[in-house]
C-alpha cells in the first residue's frame, strides 16, 4: 500500500478527472457504461478517503507547520515563478475531504436519473470533483487558486444546461458572483507573492505555510492598512462562497435552478470552501486582522443565523426553504470561528461537516418529491405522510437533524458553537440563540403543510421513495446519527489542528 | 444492580429501533417488545430503589461518568449517570407509569393502523425520559430534555391526518423551544463562568464563588425558563391543553405523569444554585400558573381539557412548593401526582373508549355501567382534592405549609399561601364537578349511554394499580426522610459577594450539596433561633392542614350542592356572570393574544425579511448587474463611435489623402522632374536661410 498511501491525495484528486476523460471516449448510446465509469471514478476516491480516515495520525497538527502535514507531496510545477504542486492534509482538511468524497459518490448515484446528455453531465461532474478535492488539499496558493477556478466552470455548465426554467440567469449569477470573489482573491495572492520571500531560497513563494510565518512578510505588507485591505479582499471572496449576508442571494437562485445532485454538492461541499478558506488562509496569515474583525464577523454570523431562518420561514418553495436554512446554518460556522476559542472553532468545523451531511439529505429529499410531483410548492401538498410513510420518515429525520435535535450531528455542532462563543460575545450569542426557536418553527411548519394534516387527493397515488434514492440517503442518515451520538470520531480528527489554529491566531494578542 | 443502571434507558431504546423498522412484521405488531423492555426496566428500577431504600441514607449517591467530548486539554464533557434518592424515586415513577400505560395501550390502541409505530414512540419516550432522570450534567439534561420534546411531538401528532393534532404537536414543540431558549442561556451563563457543565462540578464552582450575585440569579431564572416550557407554566402553558389531541394513554404518561414533571424535577435537580431572588421568581410563576389554570378548569366541558388544566395547576403547585423552599413538598407532589393523575387520565380514556365522546355534558350516570373505572376515578379525585388519607393530601398539604411558613417569615408574600389555598378549594370543586357530571346523576345522552361498557382487563388493571398508589401510606413517612433539601451553594456565593464577615459564610470547603444535604436548619444560628424556626414550621403545618382540609371540603360540598342537589343552576350562574364565564371558558384568551402578537408578528417579520431579501439585497445585485450591462453598452457605443471612429477615420484619411495624392502620380516625366526640382529648391532654401 506504500505507493497508494503516499500519493493518496493526488489519487483522490485526479482519478475523477481520469474518469471524466474516459467517459468522453465511451461510444455513443452506451449510457450505462458512462454511469458505471462515473460511479467507479467517484467510488475510488471514497475508498481512499476511508483508508485515509484510518491511517490519519490524529496527533499531528498541521496548520502552519509544514512537517506536521500528512500525505504531503511537493514537486516544483512552474519553476520560474516558484509555483509548486504542494498538497497535504491536516485536521482542517481531512473532514472536508471525507465529506467531498462521500457526497460526490452519492451525487453520482443520485444523478443516474438524468436523461439529457448524460455524457457531458458526468464528465463535468467528475471535473468538478477534481476541483473540489484539489481545493481542499492544496497548500500552495497558486494551486489552490487553480483548483478553485476549476470548480467554477463545470458548475456553471451543470446549472446552466441541466437546470430548471431560469437556469441561465442562475448560472450566470453564480458564475459572475463567484468570479468577483476570485478576482479579489487573485489580487491578494499576487500581493502576498510579491511581498514575501522564502527564507531558505530568498525567492518569492506561493506556499501558504510560508505566508503564515510573519517573518517572511516585507515591511509593506506588514502595514496595518494594507493588511486590512488584503484581509477584506480574502474575506469577501470567501464570504461570497459561504455565503454571508449580504452576498448570499446567488445561493437561493442557484439552488432552485440546479439539478438535485448539483444542489447537494453546492450546499454540501462548495459552501464549506468559504469557511475552509478562512481557516486555511485568512486566519493564520493575518491573525492580527482576524482578531481585529472578530466582532464584525460574529455579527455577520448572527445575521446569517437569524435572517436566514426568517427568510426560510417565508418561502413557499421547499427547495428555497432548504437553501435559506443553509444560509442560517452557515452562520453558525462564522460565529464559532469568530469566537477564536477551541470549542467555538471545533464547533464551526463540526458544523461544516454536519451541515454537509444534513443539507445533502435535505436536497436529495426535495429532489425526490420534485421528481414525482414536478413542483415544490409547500402549500401545494398536504397529508403526504399517509401515502409515502418511508419518505416522510426520512424527511422528518432530516428536518429534525436540521433543526438541531440532540442525538444528531447538527445539535453537537450548534451547542459547541454556542458554548464556545458565549464567553466572548455574550449579548450577540443571546440574540443568535433565538435562532433555535425560528429554526424549529419553520421546519415544523413546512413539515406539517407538506406531510401532515388531511391528504391532498391529487397525490393519493404518489410513488414511494425508491431503492436508489434510499441508497443515497441511508449512509448520510447513519452518519448524522453516529456523529451525533459519538462526536469524538470527527472531533478527534480535527481538534489538534484547530487548537493549534486558535493558538496561532490568539498569539498575536 | 445499581452498577447496571445505565441499561435501564437503553432497553427501551432498543425496542424503539426494533419496532420502528420491524414492528409491522413482528407478531402482534411488536407491542410485546416494547412491553417487555419497559417491564425489564421497571424490574431493574425496583431493584435499584430497594437498594437505595435499604441504605435509607438521605445522602445516598451513586455517580459514574466517562469523558464524552474532549478537545485536547481545553474542553472536556462527561457522559454518565447520577443516582441519588430523588433519582431512584423518579425511576420508579417513570417506569411504573410507563409500564402501565404500555399495558393499557395494548387495549386502547387496538386496531390502529399505526399500532407498531405507537409502541415505538412510547419506547423512545421512555428512553428519553429515563435518560433525563439519570443525567448528571446540564448538557445531557438538555439533550434528553429535547428528546422528550421530540417524543411528545410525535405522540401528540400521532393522528396527524387531523389538522388539529398536527397543529398541537407543532405548537408543543415550538412553545417548548421558547422555554429551551431560556434554558440554553442559563446553561451558557453557567458554562461561561464555571467552565464545566456537570452538576457536581458546577455546584462546587458556584460554591467557590465563580458565579454569583445577579448573574447567578439570571442563570437560575434561565434554567427555570426550561421548566416554564416543559412543565407548562405561565406564560408558556398554552401548549399542554392542546396536547390532549394525542391518544389518551399518551396524555396520561407524557402530559400528566412524567414529561411535564421534568421541569419540576429539573428545579429539584439544580436546587442548590438558585438564589433567593430566583426562588421568589419561581414561586410567583408557580402561583400565577396554578391560579389561572384552575379558573379555566372550572368551566371546561371536555373531560381531557379539565384534566389538562388541572395538570397545569398541580404543576404550578409543585413549582410554588419548590419556590418557597419546600423541596420535599414539591417533589412529593410530583410523585403522588404522577400516580393519581395517570389514573385520572387513564380513567378518562376508559370513559372516552366507552362512550366515544369527550364532552362531559353528554355523559352522566356512568357509575353503574363502569364500576371499576368509577371507583378508581373517585379515589384519584379524592387524592387530587386533598382529602386526608389520600396521597394528594400528604403532598399538597406540605406545599401549603411551606408557602405559609414562607409567608410567616416574609409577610409581604402571604399571597403565595392564600392564593394557593383558594386554588386548592377550586381544585376540589372542579374535579368533583367533572366526576358528578360524568358518573353521577342520570344519563344525558341515552344513545351513548346504552353503548357504554366497562373496559377490558388490560385497561382496568392499570387503573386499579394506580388507584391503589393514590393512598398516602405509600409515601409517608419515608419520602420526607429520604428526599431532603440540599444545602444551597448560592447563599455562599451571595455572602462572598457581599464581603460578609467570615463567621456568616458557610465552611470554606463547600462539598457537593448532596453530601451534606441534611444539614440541620440551625447550622449557623443560635439554638433559640432554631427553636423559633421549628416553632414556625410546626405552626405553619397545622394551620395549613386545617385550612386545606376546610377549603377542600367546601369545594367538594359546593360541587355536590350545585351539580347534584341543584342549589343553584349552573347555567343561570354562567348567564349572570357572563363576562367572567366567557373569560374562563376561552382560557383567558391566551391563544388569541399570542396569535395576534407573537405569531402574526413573527410571520409578518419573516415575510418582511423575505421581501427585503428579494427586492433590496437581491435588487442591489441585479441593479449592479444592470449597471454593468449599461456601462458595457456605453462603452460599446463609445467603442463603435469614437474608438472605432478614430480607426475608421484614420483609414478614411489614408484613403482620402491617397486619392488626393494620386493625382500627383501622372506618369509624365516632366511633372516628376518639376516636383523634384521644386523639392530640392525648398530644401536648399530651408537649409541656407
Amino acid at each position: 500500500m506504500g505507493f497508494f498511501d503516499s500519493h493518496i491525495l493526488t489519487l483522490m484528486t485526479f482519478i475523477p478527472l481520469l474518469g471524466g476523460a474516459l467517459i468522453l471516449c465511451v461510444p455513443k448510446g452506451k449510457d450505462d457504461v458512462i454511469k458505471g465509469v462515473a460511479a467507479v471514478a467517484s467510488f475510488i476516491p471514497l475508498l481512499l478517503a476511508v483508508r485515509m480516515f484510518y491511517i490519519y495520525d490524529r496527533t499531528m497538527a498541521g496548520v502552519n507547520a509544514a512537517d506536521q502535514f500528512q500525505f504531503v507531496e511537493r514537486y516544483s510545477w512552474i519553476p520560474n515563478i516558484n509555483v509548486e504542486y504542494f498538497v497535504g492534509a491536516d485536521g482542517i482538511s481531512v473532514p472536508m475531504i471525507l465529506l467531498t468524497a462521500l457526497l460526490s459518490f452519492l451525487a453520482v448515484i443520485g444523478s443516474f436519473g438524468i436523461e439529457k446528455k448524460i455524457r457531458g453531465y458526468m464528465a463535468l461532474f467528475l471535473l468538478l470533483e477534481t476541483g473540489m478535492m484539489g481545493t481542499f488539499i492544496a497548500l500552495d496558493f497558486f494551486l489552490f487558486y487553480v483548483f478553485w477556478e476549476i470548480m467554477l466552470l463545470p458548475m456553471y455548465f451543470l446549472i446552466g444546461v441541466w437546470g430548471g426554467p431560469r437556469k441561465e440567469y442562475a448560472a450566470i449569477k453564480f458564475f459572475l458572483y463567484t468570479l468577483a470573489g476570485s478576482v479579489l482573491m487573485l489580487i491578494v495572492m499576487l500581493a502576498l507573492y510579491f511581498n514575501t520571500t522564502d527564507p531558505a531560497t530568498g525567492k518569492h513563494t506561493f506556499s501558504l505555510i510560508h505566508y503564515m510565518n510573519q517573518a517572511t512578510h516585507n515591511s509593506w505588507i506588514k502595514g496595518f492598512d494594507v493588511r486590512i485591505l488584503l484581509w477584506l479582499g480574502l474575506f469577501i471572496g470567501f464570504a461570497i462562497k459561504v455565503p454571508l449576508f449580504p452576498f448570499h442571494t446567488w445561493l437561493p437562485d442557484a439552488h432552485v435552478e440546479a439539478p438535485t445532485a448539483i444542489s447537494v454538492i453546492l450546499a454540501g461541499v462548495l459552501l464549506k470552501m468559504g469557511t475552509y478558506g478562512m481557516m486555511r488562509i485568512s486566519f493564520p496569515i493575518f491573525p492580527d486582522i482576524t482578531v481585529y474583525f472578530a466582532v464584525p464577523m460574529a455579527i455577520l454570523g448572527i445575521i446569517n443565523i437569524i435572517y436566514g431562518a426568517l427568510c426560510a420561514m417565508a418561502q413557499s418553495d421547499l427547495k428555497k426553504l432548504v437553501a435559506y436554512s443553509s444560509v442560517s446554518h452557515m452562520g453558525f460556522c462564522l460565529l464559532g470561528m469568530a469566537a477564536l476559542t477551541p470549542l467555538g472553532m471545533v464547533g464551526a468545523a463540526m458544523q461544516m461537516f454536519s451541515h454537509g451531511l444534513i443539507t445533502a439529505m435535505l436536497f436529495f429529499l426535495v429532489g425526490v418529491v420534485y421528481d414525482r410531483a414536478h413542483h415544490r410548492q409547500i402549500d401545494g401538498f398536504g397529508g403526504l405522510g399517509v401515502v409515502v410513510p418511508i419518505y416522510t420518515g426520512y424527511i422528518a429525520f432530516a428536518f429534525f437533524a436540521s433543526l438541531g435535535l440532540p442525538g444528531m450531528s447538527g445539535f453537537i455542532a450548534e451547542q459547541m458553537v454556542f458554548l464556545g462563543s458565549f464567553p466572548i460575545f455574550r449579548t450577540l450569542v443571546i440574540i443568535a440563540a433565538l435562532g433555535i426557536v425560528f429554526v424549529a418553527a419553520f421546519h415544523l411548519w413546512a413539515l406539517q403543510r407538506v406531510f401532515l394534516g388531511p391528504l391532498n387527493p391529487k397525490y393519493a397515488n404518489l410513488e414511494e421513495i425508491n431503492k436508489r434514492e434510499m441508497f443515497c440517503l441511508t449512509p448520510l442518515a447513519i452518519l448524522v446519527l453516529f456523529v451525533g451520538v459519538w462526536p469524538m470520531t470527527v472531533v478527534n480528527l480535527m481538534s489538534v489542528s484547530l487548537v493549534r489554529l486558535v493558538d496561532l491566531v490568539k498569539a498575536v494578542i | 444492580m445499581i452498577r447496571y443502571a445505565y441499561i435501564i434507558p437503553l432497553l427501551p431504546l432498543i425496542s424503539f429501533w426494533i419496532n420502528i423498522f420491524f414492528g409491522k412484521r413482528l407478531p402482534r405488531k411488536g407491542d410485546w417488545v416494547s412491553l417487555a423492555t419497559i417491564t425489564a426496566s421497571l424490574l431493574m428500577s425496583i431493584c435499584i430503589f430497594a437498594e437505595v431504600f435499604r441504605a435509607y441514607d438521605p445522602n445516598f449517591k451513586y455517580h459514574v461518568a466517562f469523558p464524552w467530548l474532549v478537545i485536547g486539554d481545553r474542553f472536556s464533557l462527561d457522559a454518565g449517570i447520577l443516582i441519588d434518592n430523588v433519582t431512584a424515586v423518579m425511576l420508579m415513577v417513570v417506569t411504573i407509569v410507563s409500564t402501565l400505560v404500555h399495558l393499557y395501550s395494548v387495549g386502547y390502541m387496538h386496531g390502529d393502523p399505526r399500532y407498531n409505530r405507537f409502541f415505538a414512540y412510547l419506547s423512545i419516550f421512555s428512553f428519553s425520559m429515563l435518560g433525563l432522570v439519570l443525567a448528571e450534567s446540564f448538557f445531557f439534561m438538555f439533550v434528553f430534555w429535547e428528546l422528550v420534546g421530540l417524543s411528545s411531538y410525535l405522540l401528540i401528532g400521532f393522528w396527524f391526518e387531523k389538522k388539529s393534532a398536527s397543529d398541537a404537536g407543532k405548537k408543543a414543540f415550538v412553545v417548548n423551544r421558547v422555554g429551551d431558549y431560556g434554558f440554553l442561556i442559563g446553561i451558557m451563563i453557567i458554562f461561561a463562568t464555571c467552565g464545566v457543565l456537570e452538576f457536581d462540578k458546577v455546584f462546587a464552582a458556584i460554591g467557590a464563588g465563580k458565579l454569583q450575585g445577579q448573574l447567578l440569579t439570571l442563570a437560575g431564572i434561565g434554567v427555570f425558563c426550561g421548566a416554564i416550557g416543559k412543565s407548562a407554566q405561565f406564560p408558556l402553558h398554552v401548549w399542554l391543553p392542546d396536547a390532549m389531541e394525542g391518544p389518551t394513554p399518551v396524555s396520561a404518561l407524557i402530559h400528566a405523569a412524567t414529561m411535564v414533571a421534568a421541569g419540576v424535577y429539573l428545579i429539584g435537580r439544580v436546587y442548590p444554585l438558585f438564589t433567593p431572588d430566583a426562588f421568589l421568581f419561581i414561586a410567583y410563576f408557580g402561583l400565577i400558573t396554578l391560579f389561572i389554570s384552575a379558573t379555566i378548569a372550572l368551566t371546561q366541558n371536555d373531560i381531557k381539557k379539565v384534566l389538562a388544566y388541572s395538570t397545569v395547576s398541580q404543576l404550578g403547585f409543585m413549582v410554588l412548593g419548590l419556590g418557597v423552599g419546600g423541596y420535599t413538598a414539591g417533589l412529593a407532589h410530583l410523585t403522588t401526582h404522577a400516580a393519581f393523575k395517570a389514573c385520572l387520565f387513564l380513567g378518562s380514556g376508559s370513559v372516552i373508549h366507552a362512550v366515544h365522546s369527550q364532552d362531559i355534558q353528554e355523559m352522566g350516570g356512568l357509575r353503574k355501567k363502569m364500576p371499576i373505572t368509577f371507583w378508581t376515578f373517585i379515589i384519584a379525585t379524592l387524592a387530587i382534592a386533598g382529602v386526608p388519607l389520600f396521597s394528594g393530601f400528604y403532598s399538597k398539604d406540605m406545599i401549603l405549609a411551606a408557602a405559609l411558613e414562607f409567608g410567616m417569615k416574609n409577610p409581604a408574600h402571604y399571597i403565595l399561601f392564600f392564593g394557593a389555598l383558594l386554588t386548592a378549594g377550586m381544585t376540589a370543586f372542579y374535579m368533583f364537578r367533572m366526576v358528578i357530571l360524568t358518573f353521577f346523576g342520570t344519563p344525558r345522552d341515552h344513545h351513548k349511554f346504552d353503548h357504554a361498557h366497562e373496559s377490558p382487563l388490560n385497561m382496568t388493571i392499570p387503573l386499579i394499580i394506580l388507584a391503589t398508589l393514590s393512598f398516602s401510606f405509600w409515601f409517608s413517612p419515608w419520602f420526607g426522610k429520604l428526599v431532603v433539601k440540599p444545602q444551597t451553594v448560592a447563599n455562599v456565593a451571595m455572602a462572598a459577594a457581599a464581603q460578609a464577615p467570615a463567621h456568616e459564610a458557610a465552611p470554606a470547603a463547600v462539598p457537593a450539596p448532596a453530601e451534606h444535604a441534611a444539614a440541620p436548619a440551625a447550622a449557623h444560628g443560635g439554638s433559640n433561633e432554631a427553636e423559633h424556626e421549628a416553632h414556625i414550621a410546626h405552626m405553619a403545618h397545622s394551620y395549613a392542614m386545617y385550612s386545606s382540609v376546610t377549603v377542600g371540603g367546601l369545594g367538594i360540598l359546593l360541587a355536590f350542592g350545585i351539580y347534584m342537589l341543584g342549589w343553584v343552576d349552573p347555567n343561570a350562574m354562567a348567564e349572570r356572570f357572563k363576562p367572567l364565564y366567557q373569560f374562563s371558558l376561552n382560557k383567558w384568551y391566551f391563544d388569541e393574544l399570542y396569535e395576534a402578537t407573537v405569531i402574526s408578528g413573527s410571520k409578518a417579520f419573516s415575510r418582511g425579511c423575505a421581501w427585503f431579501d428579494n427586492n433590496v439585497v437581491d435588487g442591489l445585485v441585479n441593479l449592479s448587474a444592470q449597471l454593468g450591462v449599461f456601462v458595457a453598452n456605453l462603452i460599446g457605443k463609445f467603442d463603435n463611435g469614437v474608438v472605432d471612429g478614430a480607426v475608421n477615420g484614420v483609414a478614411d484619411m489614408t484613403i482620402g489623402s491617397g486619392s488626393i495624392l494620386r493625382r500627383v502620380q501622372t506618369g509624365k516625366l516632366f511633372h516628376y522632374l518639376f516636383i523634384l526640382a521644386g523639392g530640392a529648391l525648398v530644401i536648399l532654401l530651408v537649409k541656407f536661410f
